[in-house]
């Protein structure tokens, strides 16, 4: 078997017949990542020590039949934007560069006793604000399949670590798409899950309202093995609402005989590229064939759904940022000045990037008083509009499918100095958080030139178990 | 709607953010360039229509008022160990607030 690119369901069959063992596996994936990482930056730390400490672990546990689950002695890499107690997490921002937290993240503790073992920390854009991992403090992190373009972001070093054979699954952040579009630009399955599915706890917070914790994995099925441990209350987070856990693995396999899905028509039009459009439609008649319907849907309000997330979430933004001031954590300015204040002025002006700042501006400015009204409340009325078409397509269809990105990928560079042509890229993930709804990305094919293609399954809030169904039916279609 | 240099020192100094002339000039570019493309929202209809601040429906979330377990999530020193800032009885020594 070729542990590298083993699933979690053959990793776990092959620990308990002991045809491998999770120490070997470990290995050959830090192994793998000794010998590429430095060329993708996929991982700004790696924790071999602590790795394969765990991997001992787990492998005791298997032998004597006490093995938790199967994610037990399966490695993972987390964004850097998940808490972890004694290593180093940073955002990869200067701002928090030597920061390493007391406590896990509650996701991370869950990942943990369920025996998962991490092979370390993942690049990101820093704070997650970004769709490229362009804005990193630790560079950019490039696109396994062509090493000229970006691996997308903001979670771009875990979505490339899991298409490059550098961890068989990997935790991400998704605010406005940043765990879909990455996973479309790398060719890996991507998770957005429904708000409040997954606690937030312990990792650091980007847009409070529409934050989500979720995760790359190679198949579909690994998808919903990595749900079944992170979903679920937490009494530290308490924007969770109290909707049971099902069995995301029960119906995986029931296909999409009978059901109807929804190709919303502004998700393919003028911006779209043409190849895009071209392998989306060719999944789209996988799924006719394997016996679902498919009908045309609108929602006017896509086209709102961009500019509504640039006043909402860096407004923020910025609140959540705020606390940054180098002084209960976070980096000492090399110039202090004389007063507090001036030291706020500093350790800020030092510790974020360009991109930071701009959204810290944005949002303050449209929370600034004259500016409330125009701005913030109109946006969170458009949000409305959004959620509300959402509510009316889903009385109609089981799900929507469409593109993740109008584009197969962006060359390193291309948009980094342009905000707002990164910012489009978003169009066709952002409506899905403004709505709170989960979406899963399943790679559907590439371009002439090489680039993945990603499809996004969007459906009603807390139905990642119908998510999971309908991506694995085209998974099948087409193994 | 274009910001100024003048406006963008004023948002930079209601976010405690220290900015070098050029930046400011940098910025008040492109943050025009935002500002002016989400000007789109002008044309969404939104009469009759409540502000989404949130998703969930949840409303009051409530723990009973009881101390957790010392050093449950980390403790005292933990949390201390976390500043670069000098520590002296348990505090962390900052600048003064106040000049003069």
């Amino acid at each position: 078997m070729d542990l590298l690119a083993a699933t979690i369901g053959e990793l776990h069959e092959g620990y308990k017949k002991g045809t491998c063992t999770p120490v070997e596996v470990t290995r050959a994936y830090l192994d793998e990542i000794r010998a590429h990482n430095e060329a993708l930056n996929a991982y700004i730390l790696v924790t071999e020590e602590e790795a394969l400490a765990a991997a001992e672990a787990s492998a005791a546990r298997y032998k004597n039949g006490s093995a938790r689950g199967a994610l037990d002695g399966v490695p993972c890499g987390l964004k850097d934007i998940f808490n972890t107690k004694g290593v180093r997490t940073t955002c990869c921002s200067r701002m928090i560069e030597r920061f390493v937290p007391p406590y896990d993240a509650s996701v991370v503790t869950k990942l943990r006793e369920a025996g998962g073992i991490f092979l370390g920390k993942t690049n990101m854009d820093e704070f997650a604000c970004g769709g490229s991992t362009e804005h990193s403090c630790f560079g950019v992190t490039k696109n396994p399949i062509d090493h000229a373009y970006v691996a997308g972001g903001s979670s771009g070093g875990s979505a490339a670590a899991v298409a490059a054979r550098m961890a068989t699954y990997a935790m991400g952040t998704d605010t406005g798409g940043s765990i879909r579009e990455p996973a479309a630009f790398c060719g890996c399955v991507g998770l957005k899950v429904t708000y409040g599915r997954v606690s937030r706890s312990g990792v650091t917070s980007m847009a409070s309202s529409l934050d989500t914790i979720g995760h790359f994995s190679k198949t579909v099925t690994d998808a919903a093995h990595v749900l079944q441990v992170t979903a679920g209350a937490d009494s530290f987070d308490s924007t969770m609402p109290d909707v049971a856990v099902p069995n995301y693995l029960e119906h995986i396999e029931d296909g999409v005989k009978g059901m109807t899905f929804g190709l919303p028509k502004e998700y393919f039009g003028e911006g779209i590229d043409g190849e895009v459009r071209a392998r989306v439609m060719d999944a789209v008649e996988v799924y006719k064939k394997l016996g679902a319907k498919i009908v045309e849907v609108s929602l006017p309000s896509t086209r709102f759904a961009v500019a509504m997330y640039y006043i909402v979430m860096p407004a923020e933004l910025s609140a959540n940022l705020a606390r940054f001031d180098g002084i209960r954590y976070g980096s000492r300015p090399k110039r202090e000045g004389d007063t507090m204040v001036d030291y706020y002025y500093h350790a800020r002006g030092e510790g974020f990037g360009d991109e930071i700042k701009r959204r810290i501006m944005i949002g303050t400015y449209v929370l600034s008083a004259g500016y409330y009204d125009a701005y913030y409340n109109k946006a969170l009325k458009v949000r409305t509009l959004i959620k509300q078409d959402f509510e009316r397509v889903f009385g109609e269809v089981d799900a929507l499918i469409g593109p993740t990105a109008p584009i197969a990928g962006m060359k390193i560079g291309e948009n980094v100095d342009n905000p707002l042509a990164m910012y489009l890229a978003d169009a066709l993930t952002i409506p899905a958080n403004a709505g709170g709804i989960p979406g899963l990305t399943v790679p559907c094919g590439k371009t002439a030139a090489g680039l993945p293609v990603g499809m996004q399954i969007l459906a009603p809030q807390f139905s990642e178990a119908r998510l999971f169904q309908i991506g694995r039916a085209y998974e099948r279609a087409v193994a | 709607m274009s910001l100024s240099p003048d406006q963008v020192r004023h948002i930079a100094q209601l976010a405690r953010l220290q900015l070098s002339d050029d930046e400011v000039k940098k910025f008040a570019t492109q943050l025009t360039d935002i500002l002016q493309y989400v000007d789109i929202l002008g044309e969404a209809d939104v009469a009759n229509v409540e502000p989404t601040a949130q998703v969930t429906g949840l409303m009051n979330v409530m723990r009973d008022d009881v101390i957790r377990p010392a050093g449950e999530k980390c403790d005292k020193q933990s949390l201390l160990a976390c500043t670069e800032l000098p520590v002296e009885r348990d505090q962390i020594r900052v600048k003064p607030a106040l000049t003069g």
